[in-house]
Order: C-alpha cells, then structure tokens, then sequence
C-alpha cells in the first residue's frame, strides 16, 4: 500500500525547501525581465550558474568571507547581463532570447571544461564552501521544528536565509512596480517606440531591467547551492524552461506569482513524481518501470509549459484582464 | 538513479538529465549534500562500463595527466588523482580510444613506445570486456613525444567539419523556412531531428528492416510528423491569433514534453544504427568512413534538391515569396496556409535525415541527440540571417567548419564555446546576419 | 486657449506670412522650427525621401500631403531620430538634431504620434499620461524604490494629467485599460500623452486615420487649440477637407521627394501636385516595401507571364 502520510510530508517539505525559494528567486528575476519589461532571457540557468560559482570559487579559491563571496557572484552576472545586453537589446526580442541561451551554455561550459578544473572542479563541480556561512548562522546546534518540518540548524539557516532573499526581492519588485520606473518598464513592454517618443531612453530601462533580474538570479544561484555541492550540468538550459514554467503558472507580470508559483510547482511536482514511483512500485501501473515513472514528471512539466500559454496565459494570480504577456 | 548515456560529441545534455533528476529526486528526499567526486572519476555513475588506469613512472603516481576516452557513445577527459588513479564510465561493451596527453607529462618525459612501429603509443585502443571494465594503462618513460602531422589533422578536421556542417545545413533549412514562413522560433524542431533517428532504431534495429527502406520509411514518418505538428499545434495556434512570443514558449514545453517522451519510450541509453560503428568500412582517407562520405553525399545531393525546388519550381518561388512578405504574398494570390503546410512537411523530412546523418556522425541514438544540436543550429540560421534558406546553408558549414577547426587550438570540450561565442559576435557587428537584410531586425 | 466645450469653429484663424519670397519646394520661412537638407533615404533600391531643402514654420499648422508610398511617414521616422537618413542634415530650434536618437529628440520637445495608435494597451489610460510627463525623479531605478523621492512631483503630475484628460474627455476612462479604448479614443489619449511631456513641437502622423466621424470634429479643436497655446504642429494627413480646414501651410511629397508648397487653398491649384495624386497608384498599403523582398513575387508573376505566351 502508498503510505499516503509520507507521501504528503514529503510533498509538503517543498513548501519550506531552498530549493522552492531558489526557484522562487530566479523566477522572480525573470518576472522583471519577461512579465513586466517584455525581454526574453532564455538564460536565467546561466545568471544563476554565475551566482553560485562567483560564491563558490571566491570562497574556495582566494578564501572570501560568505558576504564578500555573494557581493562577487552579483558582480559578475551584472557584468554578464551588460555584455549580453549591449548586443542584443536593440534588437528584436527573439534575438535575445537565442543569445541569452547561448550564453548561458557559453558560461555553463567554461564551468565544465577540464582547463580550468583546478577553479571550477569541472564536471564533478565544488563543494566545501559553507564554512564561513555556516559560521554566522546564530541557531544553536540541535533539531527543530515539528512533523515534515523538522531540521537541524545549519537546514533551517539556510531556509531563512533564503526565504529573506526572496521576501526581500519581493518588496523590491513590487515597490518599483508600483513607481514611474515601473510605469516606465511596462510601457518598454507594451510598445518601445511609444516609450522611445515619449523621451524614455529605453535601451537604458531595458539594460537596468536586464541586470536586475539577473541579480535576483545570481542570488538565487547562490540559495541553489548553499545545501549542496555546485554541479555544472544543474544549469542547463532545462533549469531555465523550468523557471519559465513556474512563472506561467503564478503570472508572469506579478509579484506574488513566482513565489507562489515556485511553491506549487515543486510541491505537486513532488506529489506527482512520489505517487507514481510508489504507485509502480505497489503495482497499479505495470506498464511502466520506475525509471520511465520518473520521466513523467518532465514531460508534465512540458505540457503544462504548453497549456499555460495557451489557455491562462496570464497565470493563477495574473488579472484576467492584463494577460500581462509578450505579444 | 541515473540513466542517461554519455555521448561523443559533448557529455554536457545527458549529464543535465542525470543532474536534474539528481536533482528532483534530492529535493523530493530532502537535499543532502552530493558524494565526493574528483575529476578524477568522470561519468561513472551514469555509465554501466568503465574504462580505468593508473599513471606511473618508475613506480610513482603522476597527478594530474590528462585521459580522454573517445569512442561509442562517450567522449570524455579525466585528470588523475593523487594515486595516478583515474576511470571514466563507458555507455557499451565496445572499443574505446585512450588516449595520454603528452602535454601534461612532466618535462622530458613522454610515453614509451616498446613495440618500436607505434607513430602515436600516448593513444591506444581498450576494449570493454565481459566483466564491464578494461583497465588501459601506458608505459612512461623518458623518451620523446609523438607528435601528429599538423597538415593531416588540419584536413581531418576539415572533413569532419563539413560532413558536420552539411548535416546541420538539413536540420537549419527546416528551421529557416518554419520561421520565415511562419515566424516561429521552434525549439521543438531538435525532437523532429531525435524523431527520424528514432523511427530509423526502431524500424531497423527493433524491427529489422532492410536499412534502405527502413530509412525510406523513417523519412515519411518524419514528413508526417512534421505535417502532424502543423495540422494539430501551431496551425489551430496561428487560427487562435496566439503571439509569436507565447508560441515560442509552447514549442519550448512541446520540445520538453516530446524528449522526455522519447526517453519514456526507448530508455536513456545511446543505441547504434546498423554499420555505425563498423570500423571495416574506414576508407583510409583522411580517417573518413564509407558512412562519412556517403553521409555527404546524401546532404549534398538533398540540398541541391531544396535549392532547385525554392529557385526554379512554382512552389518554392511561393516558399519564398511568403517567407519575404506574407502580406504582399497573399495579395499575389498565394495561398499561403498551403505553402506553410508545405513546409512543415519539408521541414520535417529534413530535420528527420538530419537527425539520420546526426546519429551516423555521433555515432548512436539517443533521446536527447537533437536538443544537443538544437543550439548550433539557431546559431547557424542567426549567422546565415534568420529566415533566409541559403543563408542557414551557410550558416551551417561555417558552424560546423568552425566547431570542429576549434578543436585544434581549444580542448575538445570547449568546441561549442567557439561557435557560440561567434554568434554573439555577429550579432554585435551584423546582426541580420551574412544575407539577412538589414530592415527585418526592427 | 479655447475651452473644450466650445463649438468648432468654423473659420478657425491661420496663419499667414510664413514665408519669403514664391511659395515653392524648399521656399524660406521667416520663422523656421525645422530645418532640414538633403535628407536622402533609400530601402534597398528605392528611394523612399530625397528632400533637398524643408523648412517648416514655427507658430503654424502644417500639413504634409501626398499619395501613398510618398515618403511621408518615413520622413517623419528621419527627423525624429525612429529611423537614420542615408545622407542629410536638420536643424530643430537652431540645434542639429542628425543623428541624434529618438528618445533625446523628444525630450528638446519635439513629440510625435504615430499612424497605427501606440497606445500602451495594458496599462491604465492614467498610467499613459503620466508616463508622458519629462524629467520624473520616480523614473531613476535608485528612487524609485523610495516613495518619499518622488510622490509629490508624482502627484503634480497626476494633476496634469487629469486635467489633460478632462480636456481630451477622457477622464471617466481614467482606470480602464488603454485597450479597451475606441480607436478614436485611442488616437485622442496618444495625442493627450503627448501633451504631457511639454513639447514645442507636435508631429502627428495620420491623426484622423480610423477616427470615426464623431470624434473627428473634436480632434480637429484639439490640434487646433496646440496653435493656439503657442506650439508648432506638423501633420500627416491623405483628408483633404481636413487639411484645408485647419493647416495653415502644406508641404506636398511625391515620390520621396517636395513637389509643392504654399497655402492649402493656393496649393492644390498647383499642377505639379495635381500630377502626383492622378499618376500614382493607390496601391493597398503593404508597409514600406523593400524592393528586395518582393523578387520572389515578381519572379512568379513572370512565371504566369510567361504561360499565357505559351
């Protein structure tokens, strides 16, 4: 029989995850670069790659505390963000979404290569870089929590640290959503040249746009790889299609959407993946091994990507009315 | 956990569906931090076979000599550890290519050649036995490095390189002419390319079917399949008046849906078609294979074929003429829901032989072997002009010319870097490409 | 200023003695906003504009006429920096403004309208004024996310923009989205949000296009009152009853290039421009055709050509 309880717990844990609050970040980057400003970055997975290495090899190779760390991983996806945008944002949107791709592979595979193995680790990645974050968490040592939600210290500090990063870059996006420069990007979205002859310089907006959300997704590299080991091939370009996902299904252009639609995601993503594997397992798809159970969850994933856009593209929390979409 | 087979060109796709599902499956476990792994262990997990060894000299461990291990369904580097130990994971029970990168020796020393006739002994050949693994080891010694003919490697290259670029130019077209025509960026044209490899698996080495009617067969699947896209997808999108931006989202999540499909169905690993790894039939020249040159052959002649049906037949003048202006084409007459329906299919054959001549290249299937080239071919249609059909032909032999010249000046893990660093470079200087025109980028 | 209510005007008052000298193509102004030479503008092969010398007078209505694929729209797309001349110079208020991009052009207060309505349809029709006002702190990434900074000037603005509104009997709209507008209404707002950044000079392309006849009249009072409160207006228009209504001065193209200027009444009598509106062609607009572009067409109806000789 399915044990049904562990089959909730585990679902539930996703709720609190960092993984959940990674994506939520990330996902919240791209709602300023797609929902709100109309750019189309394919390369979310690649600001998010440089996150986590800047952190990790600034810790790991020249000794950088946690907070100088972080401060070089935002540095370097802004810098990233401005060589992929100073091409490409006069262009037609398309054009950036293939060099955003491309980039992001580009820095992925300068990540994977052997050259560098002795910054990056190649394939096998980094790890052992948590020392001095794990230095500051102010929780005493011990479990806490209750039912599905119990952690040790450094699982909870990680969560909060987090999920603040998430709360943060929220109130963020909605206070500037809410001012001129907000009014200004969604003008950028509806129609550039309208902007452009109103006295906007919009490849400026654009290029502000660009590297704000690639922060967001820096950061979230960053929250990605904090209870874990950096693994290059975790940046694939599927990571992005993944973000993409969670951002259709919250609303494209809202705040609370990304969140929640990280949130949703991962917990009926883990429902759905627990409850097939069990349910091979116990015998009531003997059609299918384990293995192909676990496919399933991708190819979900693809056909809600694809009903989303075509039936609610303005997302669960998205206003019926502003079907806040790229036309 | 795992079930993706490592691949030659890159390892980079397959290691994504490994991860990711590492991935998932962590986050829905709770995370706990990844095993231990040096690069000194590279694809073991994912593979069923190994290929392992020890480098010494004189009894003493060398740290951090580069291995590649090339051959079915793997192309992959490994530095050894501290112990001189090193493995790299194998997807067949096949022969596989060592070799030593002599650079990474120490000063004066080189592998030892003890058979005295063996121009290149860093390289050899391991077979994996029935007990899943070979070790290969070499002889270290003091002596000098083999080195290989410059002019010869250069021309080697070249081949591979056009035979690469010709293949790609099938798969480009069809993703040309579906934008142009309709505007579409498809990302799920890669599962069109996976698609008619697939059929030919299926049909040749499941079913088996004489290899010539199994590919006639695995072509007219793919025309079909590429008409099926239209009729049921994008034609009732286009209807609904869904933007080019949302339909390029849903040609993402089909692409997505479509692989995982694939990999439902025929598993994770790589699989050979019939003769594609029969080393008898290597001609001697330039290391190219009968497969090599007919493979061209077959591109050559198929591209001449689209390029007579869009210059002199009054179909192609209307291809053309919907890909320049829709709106001025249909004044004119033409009936363009036909000429995309056209198209679809063509697109689909082509990506289909593509896909054929792809998995004779790598060599093998797999599930993921389109998306693998699904950026290079955006790269060559953006170098060419996005829209333009000779353009992507262009765009195509430079890229592939390109990726494989690269290898010679970058490490052969880094080919991709160099194409795609080219894309954002024409983008910067010519962003409508070699033939695109310059008022379609607006 | 005319208050928005009142009755059109049927004789509204133009300006006259404008110019010095005949009333030809390039004739001087006494008074110039713009001026402009040898803006040349070729798409592939055709020559779109090739305007030796254009000046056009400040103060005043002006009209630029002419058959379609004239060149109009795509002059206007050169001095206002949306498109770059082959060769050319132009001067706006004495300062060169070649080269100079779009977004700069607007802001030294010369604003423009389009002739598909740009309204920004999913946001509000308020959001659309205010986006239209210059120089808002609230704009600068570092403010923005600081209320403090810039709600004051942010409700100045709305003020304006109200008023605005109001005056262009918009203001009941003011929460809707701009997509749920009527194209008159549409055509209006794009003109009120110019309004908001202040211009000298407004260039409106096409203003009656897809107005219905209700609106127009209003639309009429609207550009005329811009004269009135002392901006210079530049007009595209194909209504000749409009043109001679309200312009004060028209500029006709043909072919790219000037072929007539004078007064609207004066002008028409002109045989050159007589000529440009029998020999061309009101062809179905297709945007502007590279001429490129169209081979593949052109080599099909050679196709059918051929067949019928056979």
């Amino acid at each position: 029989m399915i044990d049904w309880i562990q089959l909730l717990g585990n679902s539930a844990q996703q709720i609190l995850s960092p993984v959940t609050a990674a994506y939520a970040l990330a996902a919240l980057g791209l709602a300023i670069h797609f929902g709100y400003t109309g750019l189309l970055n394919f390369g979310q997975a690649g600001f998010m790659a440089l996150g986590a290495y800047g952190y990790g090899i600034s810790t790991l190779t020249f000794g950088f505390p946690w907070w100088a760390a972080l401060l070089v991983g935002v540095g370097v996806s802004i810098i990233f963000a401005l060589i992929l945008g100073v091409p490409t944002l006069r262009l037609r949107a398309d054009y950036l979404a293939i060099v955003t791709i491309a980039a992001a592979e580009i820095a992925r595979l300068f990540f994977t290569t052997n050259t560098f193995v002795q910054y990056t680790g190649s394939a096998n990645g980094l790890q052992g870089y948590k020392g001095s974050f794990e230095e500051v968490n102010p929780i005493p040592p011990g479990r806490y929590g209750f039912g599905p939600f119990t952690y040790n210290e450094y699982d909870w500090w990680v969560r909060i640290f987090g999920w603040g990063l998430v709360i943060i870059a929220a109130l963020i996006t909605w206070r500037l959503m809410k001012s001129p420069w907000g009014r200004v990007i969604k003008g950028i979205r509806e129609d550039e040249d309208a902007v452009r002859a109103l006295g906007k310089n919009v490849y400026f907006y654009k290029m502000q746009a660009l590297v704000l959300g690639g922060v967001f997704g820096s950061l979230a590299g960053m929250v990605f790889v904090l209870p874990r080991a950096i693994v290059p091939s975790n940046f694939q370009p599927t990571l992005t299609f993944f973000i993409y996902a969670i951002l259709l299904l919250g609303g494209a252009a809202t705040v609370l959407g990304p969140i929640v639609g990280a949130i949703v995601f991962w917990v009926a993503l883990s429902f759905f993946s627990g409850f097939v594997a069990r349910a091979v397992e116990v015998g009531w798809l003997p059609f299918m091994s384990t293995v192909q159970a676990g496919q399933l969850q991708f190819i979900l994933v693809g056909i809600v990507i694809m009903l989303l856009v075509i039936f609610r593209p303005q997302g669960m929390f998205g206003n019926k009315k502003e079907l806040a979409f790229v036309k | 956990m795992a079930h993706a087979a490592t691949t030659p060109t890159s390892r980079r796709w397959p290691r994504l569906v490994a991860t990711l599902l590492a991935l998932l499956f962590s986050a829905v476990a709770l995370m706990s931090a990844a095993p231990a792994h040096a690069a000194s262990q590279v694809g073991i997990d994912e593979n069923d076979y190994r290929v392992s060894g020890i480098v010494r000299l004189d009894g003493d461990p060398l740290e951090g000599i580069r291995i590649t291990v090339e051959g079915p369904g793997q192309s992959a580097e490994a530095i050894t550890n501290a112990e001189g130990r090193w493995a790299i994971g194998v997807p067949e029970r096949d022969t596989y290519v060592v070799t030593l990168d002599e650079s990474t020796l120490p000063e004066g020393i080189a592998v030892v050649d003890e058979t005295g006739e063996d121009e290149t002994p860093n390289s050899r050949e391991a077979t994996v036995g029935p007990s899943g693994s070979v070790v290969a080891n070499f002889f270290i010694g003091e002596g000098e490095r083999a080195t290989t003919n410059v002019g010869g490697q250069i021309l080697d290259r070249l081949f591979l390189g056009l035979n690469f670029g010709l293949l790609l130019a099938l798969v480009a077209i069809g993703l040309s002419l579906v934008f142009g025509t309709t505007g579409l960026s498809n990302f799920a044209h890669a599962e069109l390319v996976a698609f008619g490899a697939i059929m030919l698996l299926v049909l040749s080495v499941f079913l088996e079917l004489p290899l010539p009617l199994a590919i006639l067969i695995a072509l007219l699947l793919s025309m079909a399949m590429g008409w099926a896209n239209d009729a049921a997808l994008w034609k009732p999108l286009r209807r609904r008046g869904v933007g080019l931006i949302p339909m390029m989202i849903v040609s993402i999540g089909l692409s997505l849906a479509g692989r995982y499909l694939y990999q439902f169905f025929i598993g994770g690993e790589t699989r050979q078609l019939p003769y594609a790894t029969t080393t008898a039939l290597n001609t001697g020249f330039y290391g190219l294979s009968v497969i090599d040159i007919a493979s061209m052959a077959i591109a050559i002649i198929v591209l001449l074929a689209v390029a007579f049906f869009l210059l002199r037949t009054r179909l192609g003048k209307a291809t053309r003429a919907v890909s320049d202006n829709p709106a001025l084409a249909a004044a004119s007459g033409i009936d363009v829901d036909r000429v995309i329906r056209i198209v679809w299919v063509m697109a689909g054959g082509l990506a289909g032989l593509g896909g054929i001549l792809w998995a004779y290249f790598r060599p093998g299937v797999s599930w993921d072997m389109g998306f693998q080239i699904l950026l290079l071919t955006f790269a060559a249609v953006v170098l060419g002009g996005l829209g333009t059909a000779f353009g992507a032909l262009i765009g195509s032999i430079i890229v592939g010319l390109f990726v494989e010249m690269s290898t010679l000046v970058i490490a052969a893990d880094m080919k991709y870097v160099g194409a795609l660093v080219v894309l954002i470079v024409v983008l910067l200087v010519r962003p409508q490409g070699i033939l695109g025109r310059k008022e379609r980028i607006g | 200023m005319s208050s928005n209510d009142a009755v059109p005007s049927s004789t509204p008052t133009k300006t006259s003695g404008l110019h010095i000298g005949e009333p030809a193509p390039g004739v001087k102004k006494v008074d110039p906003i713009i001026v402009a030479d040898h803006i040349k503008r070729s798409f592939g092969g055709l020559t779109a504009v090739d305007v030796e010398h254009l000046e056009i007078p400040r103060g005043a209505i002006t009209a630029l006429i002419g058959p379609n694929g004239a060149g109009k729209t795509t002059l206007f797309n050169l001095l206002t920096g949306f498109d770059k001349p082959d060769t050319g110079e132009w001067t706006f208020d004495g300062n060169s403004i070649a080269g100079v991009p779009a977004f700069k052009v607007a802001r030294r207060g010369q604003v423009r309208t389009f002739q598909l309505t740009k309204a920004l349809g999913l946001l509000t029709v308020l959001d659309n004024m205010k986006l239209g006002a210059k120089g808002q702190s609230g704009e600068s990434l570092t403010k923005a996310i600081f209320p403090w900074f810039w709600r004051k000037e942010e409700e100045e603005i709305e003020a304006r923009a109200l008023d605005l509104l109001a005056r262009f009997k918009l203001d009941a709209k003011k929460d809707d989205y701009a997509a749920s507008l009527s194209g008159g209404q549409r055509k209006l707002l794009e003109m009120a949000r110019a309004l908001m950044s202040e211009p000298t000079l407004v260039m409106l392309d096409e203003p009656m296009a897809g107005v219905n006849p209700a609106l127009t009249q209003s639309l009429l009072d609207h550009i005329l009152n811009l004269k009135t409160e002392g901006m210079t207006v530049l007009f595209v228009e194909h209504d000749m009853h409009m043109v001679r209504h309200i312009a004060d001065w028209v500029v006709v193209m043909a072919e790219g290039k000037v072929v007539a200027e004078g007064d609207p009444h004066e002008v028409m009598k002109n045989p050159a421009v007589i000529d440009a509106y029998l020999g061309s062609h009101h062809d179905e607009d297709l945007g502007e055709l590279d001429p490129s572009i169209t081979e593949a067409v052109k080599e099909l109806a050679d196709d059918d050509a051929d067949e019928i000789k056979h």
